[in-house]
């Protein structure tokens, strides 16, 4: 609960290299047996469909794949909808966050628990759930139409909200436990020299937790980049408009496996690539 | 030291129980699979077990009522439906999901399976199904005919193409030279249904049945290009039915005259 980004680093990173080299010359210091073959086991567990997908691309037909219109339609939708969900989240998480770790109120428990939430719904029902708030005949969606003229289902800002409905928690989570782990005497000397509370939070929290805060972007982007389930309830399924990668890989795996073989194979790339290229932010924030 | 001892076995526990708790999962699978049926049969005709169906999404309401009546007319036996788009549904059956049958939605998506050398015999037509546009309740929007739908301000879902309702719309589009841009290509016929229930979309165009199961939520709207993009409906024993014997007994049922009823009853037309 407190800080889930440090959880799989953990858990990931010592059966990758260590534990092989030092089995083998010294037993006495070696990794116990218990330990190691449900770890090996784990590994193994976790790589060989991501092996099994290398293996199984058409590589010779990959190229017709992949610069099919259709592809780079769904990945622009999904680079562009990921990306604003995790914009979304930032502007409305970030304060959310503050909120539950640094200001007492009544009930905060029972306010975070809600916050956490998205986590473990299966994102279908935060789907439906979408449907019936923000729907046009929803809750609240009846309104936004009769007033206003808007409709969010079937629309790419409702895919937005979708997946930041089901990746803004990422964020939420790992900034709180950034922002209790900070040191608030800081906040609490900027404010005795003068400096409003809002300040002190923009000139002085915000830098000190900027790599929690990476570090949850990256989460909650990755998060919304795979999003399906609440998205082809709420958005629906329309190339160029509401059809992200993973629905047009589900899509296509009904009708023709080899291009969403290719596909996915996409999907893994830049995700490797997200994880590779911030794995310095992660580091340190871990 | 004796810290990390313990902390050793703790670990080794919970992986101990990991991997028992697996291979009891594994070991459930089997008994109530072909375990449980297969010395009943060979002794006996009496049928027991489970059966297990894949069918079509828009099978679901008229399968559950013979499902009922299989399991009333032989004591002992389950029958339990995965529903769904029938090109889903194929891809996860020669994809190696335990089924004893599979009843689809169009020849197309059966030929996926049979292709795969998947089925025990030649697949047989058992009902066959119309296309109809699902409005609002008391249609407001004034839907008459297939070209209605085509109007800017109107919100249609189709079903995907990879789905029989969605070729078929698709069929029937092409054939009276109409173009239709939806909101949405939904994955399956009760989601493009849901859609028009839930007052998000305008209309859909679905199957007869899936009006009249939705009852008073939707109303229907015939079109005469729907006889053009009529739906047989193939219904297939698999070769490696776990419950054959019980499975052949469910295909004979539903092509019995009792189960004909019941899927007239639903709105199916007869083959």
């Amino acid at each position: 609960m407190t800080s889930p980004h440090d959880e799989p680093a953990a858990v990931a990173a010592p059966p990758a290299g260590e534990p092989r080299r030092r089995v083998r010359p010294g037993s006495r210091r070696g990794v116990p047996l218990p330990l190691l073959v449900p770890a090996l086991l784990g590994l193994a567990f976790l790589v060989l469909p991501l092996i099994a997908l290398l293996i199984r691309t058409p590589w010779h037909s990959l190229p017709d794949q992949l610069t099919s219109p259709g592809v780079w339609q769904a990945l622009r939708l999904s680079l562009v909808c990921a990306t604003a969900a995790t914009a979304v989240s930032l502007v409305i998480g970030v304060p959310l966050a503050w909120l539950l770790a640094r200001v007492e109120f009544p009930g905060r428990g029972l306010v975070r628990a809600l916050v956490t939430l998205p986590l473990v719904l299966p994102p279908v029902v935060g789907g439906v759930a979408l449907l019936m708030a923000l729907g046009r005949n929803g809750v609240v969606g009846r309104y936004l139409d009769s007033w206003f003229g808007i409709t969010l289902p079937f629309t790419t800002v409702g895919v937005v909200l979708a997946e930041a409905f089901v990746a803004m928690p990422f964020l939420v989570i790992s900034v709180e436990g950034t922002l209790r782990a900070a040191d608030p005497r800081y906040e609490e000397a900027a404010t005795t020299l003068g400096a409003s509370r809002f300040t002190a939070f923009r000139r002085v929290t915000l830098p000190l937790i900027a790599p929690g805060i990476a570090a949850g972007a990256v989460l909650a982007w990755a998060r919304a980049l795979g999003e399906f389930g609440a998205t082809i309830t709420f958005a629906g399924n329309f190339p160029g408009r509401t059809q992200t990668m993973p629905l047009a890989v589900y899509l296509a795996l009904q009708s023709d496996p080899a291009a969403a073989i290719a596909l996915s194979l996409v999907l893994l790339v830049v995700s490797v690539a997200v994880l590779a290229g911030l794995r310095d932010r992660w580091m340190t924030a871990s | 030291m004796t810290r990390s001892a313990r902390r050793t076995t703790q670990v080794a526990a919970v992986g101990a129980a990991a991997l028992l708790a697996l291979s009891a999962c594994s070991s459930d699978d089997s008994s109530s699979g072909s375990g449980s049926s297969a010395p009943r049969s060979s002794s006996s005709p009496k049928l027991s077990g489970t059966v297990t169906v894949f069918a079509a999404a828009s099978l679901k309401e008229s399968f559950t009522t013979l499902g009922e009546q299989f399991e009333k007319e032989h004591p002992g036996t389950k029958v339990t439906f995965s529903f769904g788009g029938s090109d889903s549904l194929a891809a996860s059956i020669t994809g190696g999901a335990p089924a004893d049958l599979f009843a689809a939605a169009s020849p197309k998506t059966m030929k996926i399976v049979t292709d795969a050398g998947d089925t025990s015999g030649a697949p047989e037509t058992f009902v066959r199904n119309q296309l109809e546009i699902a409005t609002l309740p008391g249609n407001p929007d004034k839907i008459s005919s297939l070209k209605d739908l085509t109007k800017s301000d109107l919100k249609v879902v189709l079903c995907a193409e990879e789905v029989p309702c969605g070729s078929a719309a698709q069929k029937a589009l092409a054939a009276s030279g109409l173009k239709l841009t939806p909101v949405s290509y939904e994955q399956d016929v009760k989601s493009a249904l849901t859609k028009v229930e839930l007052k998000e979309a305008d209309a859909a165009v679905v199957y007869k049945t899936d009006v009249r199961a939705a009852g008073d939520k939707v109303e229907g709207v015939d079109f005469p290009e729907s006889a053009d993009a009529v739906n047989d409906y193939p219904i297939a024993l698999l070769k490696d039915a776990p419950n054959a014997e019980a499975a052949k007994a469910f295909i004979e049922l539903v092509r019995s005259d009792q189960g004909q009823r019941v899927l007239t009853g639903a709105g199916f037309l007869k083959p």
